[in-house]
């Protein structure tokens, strides 16, 4: 059983002017697989290291199990941690590298020679024990790496971006095994990522991170389905989601060109005016797979529709994404691939406002 | 018309590596005929008629070189090497540090130890001396092996490869429960193995060799070095060659030796990279 909290947590690094990480909160369940996610340069790891014990604490303060550990030495902190660049020693074997901290934690040589053994089929390296880092491929390195962070039977695992080094097949393989191995082990993990996709596919929770704050923490469905900002709509989900500048008039939003009208829902109207956005500006954003090219949907809703020409579209097996433009405006399609259209047509979309999302264009948090 | 070139690569192979051989054979001459010599009684070596493998071969100029106090200056050169490579080690720790803490000033202090590589030795030499005189130090060993302890060359090399380890592989040993010294023993060093092999090298050729620093400081004739001391040979020895020839051979032959072993690192020598 393990429990991490982390309270209104600031870091600034000596050289710096500005906080890296601001008023970082969050708190995490034994067994929970949570996954850190954001643009380069946000404070993923600056959060890690800190929990690690590699970087100080501005301010705020640190807690496993209930216990402020500001102050510990990272060995004392029980946590192992899977870096980057796997961060093996290169002069010693795959099994000293695995041996190396319960060597130095004072495990009998029997135990040990268990242990590694046990991780090593959990990781699929038997064969390699006796090798060095450097006869070993990325993958295999990375495996080595999981295992040194296996075998130390720590209750909490950091994983620093663990996949980024890797060819993107690889990554996907390695992926579920992570995913896997968190089944198996069911140890605390978090897990530091600026790929969406790493982070919707293994995390229990993700926490999504911009200029150092927080934006949102949900599991993958939540961040997905109601982002809580602009920022979130836009990071979650690939092809990202589109945005369009509009007005609201009555029960319509108009382009700001009048390139399109379309009629609001009802429930997402009240809102709206109840909120006050009534004649205001507002940010609609709609997620690619909710425009609709079906002649039903089409019909259904024929006041939810925008002409629009369709510069590129792509062809991906069941699914096509139509690169489609309106006015100015850019936005991406993604629909069935029996709908598939050809570059430069004209077409007729529909847009599911019941799944639209809708921000305020100067704070762009969500406003419904 | 691959073939012609080939063969013209082999060609051209074959006559650099005779002219390299050549050469070589001149170079190597010299020391051979020393070491041959010392093997000659005093008579064959200054007889008119040269030769260049002794008629007779004898131990003679050995047994009176070691009966000439040269264990003496065997021992000492013995301490002097040791210590040397004592202060190969602290040399390592400065690099280390220098390469992986962060510490205040550490810009300035590294710039003020690469600054002293550009002061010839010949300069600081007396004042060295003067500083050692006020602590009562010339005459003895402590001295002769004190300033040689550490070297700003030797630091420069060992922050230069340290800083090319990775420093998640320190943070990695730090979360696995290891201390700093634990750090520097078990990772910092066997992954600094082609540096500690020059560094080595050079610091045994530089103990072995040393000459004109206990040629100053030691007035005493138990604190002469192997150097010092085959320099006394020729001196005290006017005309008995053939155990000059056995100390100088003696001198030559270590590190000859010790070249041929470790060449592939002084090869590599100063072109060296850390493992990233
Ligand atoms: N040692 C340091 N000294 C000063 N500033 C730092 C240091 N390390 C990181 N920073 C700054 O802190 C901010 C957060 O960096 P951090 O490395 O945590 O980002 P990240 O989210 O891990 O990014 P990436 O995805 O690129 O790894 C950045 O603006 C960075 O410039
Ligand atoms: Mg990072």
């Amino acid at each position: 059983m393990v429990e991490l909290n982390l309270e209104h947590i600031y870091k600034k690094y000596d050289n710096a002017d500005d906080y890296s990480v601001t008023d970082f909160s969050l708190d995490i369940k034994d067994k929970e697989f949570v996954v850190f996610v954001g643009p380069s340069g946000c404070g993923k790891s600056t959060t890690i290291r800190m929990i690690a014990g590699l970087e100080d604490i501005t301010e705020g303060d640190l807690l496993i199990d209930g216990k402020v550990v500001n102050d510990e030495l990272p060995k004392n902190r029980d946590i192992a941690m899977v870096f980057q660049n796997y961060a093996l020693y290169p002069h010693m074997s795959v099994y000293d590298n695995m041996s190396f901290g319960l060597k130095l934690r004072k495990y009998s040589k029997e135990d040990i020679d268990e242990r590694v053994h046990n991780a090593a089929r959990i990781i699929g390296l038997e064969e390699y024990l006796d090798r060095k880092p450097a006869a070993l491929s990325g993958g295999q390195r990375q495996r080595v790496a999981l295992g040194r962070a296996i075998v130390r039977d720590a209750p909490i695992f950091l994983m620093d971006e663990p996949l980024s080094n890797l060819d993107a097949k690889l990554r996907v393989s390695m992926r579920a095994e992570i995913a896997k191995l968190h089944r198996r082990l069911q140890t605390t993990t978090i897990y530091v990522t600026h790929d969406q996709t790493e982070a919707m596919t293994m995390a229990d929770r993700i926490v999504i991170m911009k200029d150092g704050k927080i934006q949102q923490v949900g599991t993958p469905q939540e961040v997905y389905d109601n982002p809580a900002n602009l920022f979130v709509g836009s990071f979650i989900g690939s092809p990202a989601m589109n945005f369009f500048d509009v007005t609201l008039q009555n029960n319509r939003i108009l382009d700001r060109k009048n390139n399109f009208s379309l009629e609001v829902p009802e429930g997402c109207l009240k809102v709206l005016q109840s909120k006050g956005y009534a004649g205001k500006r507002l940010k609609l954003g709609i997620r690619p797979e909710d425009i609709h090219t079906e002649n039903t949907f089409i019909k259904v809703f024929p006041n939810a529709t925008i002409k629009t020409t369709v510069n590129v579209s792509e062809l991906l097996g069941a699914e096509s994404q139509l690169y489609c433009k309106v006015g100015d405006q850019e936005f991406i399609a993604k629909v069935n691939s029996r709908d598939h259209i050809q570059p430069g047509a004209e077409l007729i979309v529909g847009l599911d406002l019941n799944k639209g999302h809708f921000f305020d264009p100067e704070t762009e948090l969500t406003i419904y | 018309m691959s073939n012609s070139l080939l063969k013209s690569q082999q060609n051209s192979r074959f006559i650099v590596s005779v002219i390299l051989a050549v050469f070589g054979f001149i170079m190597i001459l010299p020391f051979l005929w020393m070491f041959l010599s010392s093997f000659k009684t005093n008579a064959e070596i200054v007889q008119n008629t040269r030769s260049f493998f002794p008629k007779q071969w004898t131990l003679e100029n050995y047994r009176n070189l070691f009966h000439s106090g040269f264990t003496l200056y065997l021992r000492n050169t013995l301490i002097i090497t040791f210590f040397s490579f004592v202060g190969m080690l602290f040399n390592a720790m400065a690099g280390y540090g220098f390469a992986k803490f962060k510490f205040k000033g550490r810009g300035v202090l590294f710039i003020m130890v690469l600054a002293t590589m550009m002061i010839p030795g010949q300069v600081t030499m007396i004042p060295v001396y003067l500083i050692l005189n006020q602590m009562h130090l010339t005459n003895t060993l402590t001295g002769i092996i004190l300033p040689g302890l550490v070297g700003a060359f030797s630091i420069f090399l060992f922050r230069q490869f340290i800083s090319n380890i990775s420093d998640s592989i320190l943070e990695a040993a730090r979360l696995d429960g290891a201390s700093e010294w634990y750090m520097f023993w078990h990772i910092i060093l066997p992954i600094s193995k082609p540096v500690l092999a020059v560094q080595g090298i050079l610091t045994f050729i530089g103990g072995w060799n040393a000459f004109l620093w206990p040629l100053i400081l030691a007035n005493d004739e138990k604190y002469y070095t192997l150097s010092v001391g085959l320099q006394l040979l020729q001196g005290q020895h006017t005309t008995d060659y053939g155990i000059q020839m056995a100390g100088s051979s003696f001198m030559v032959i270590p590190i000859i030796i010790i070249f041929v072993i470790f060449q592939k690192y002084i090869l590599q020598g100063f072109n060296i990279q850390g493992d990233k």
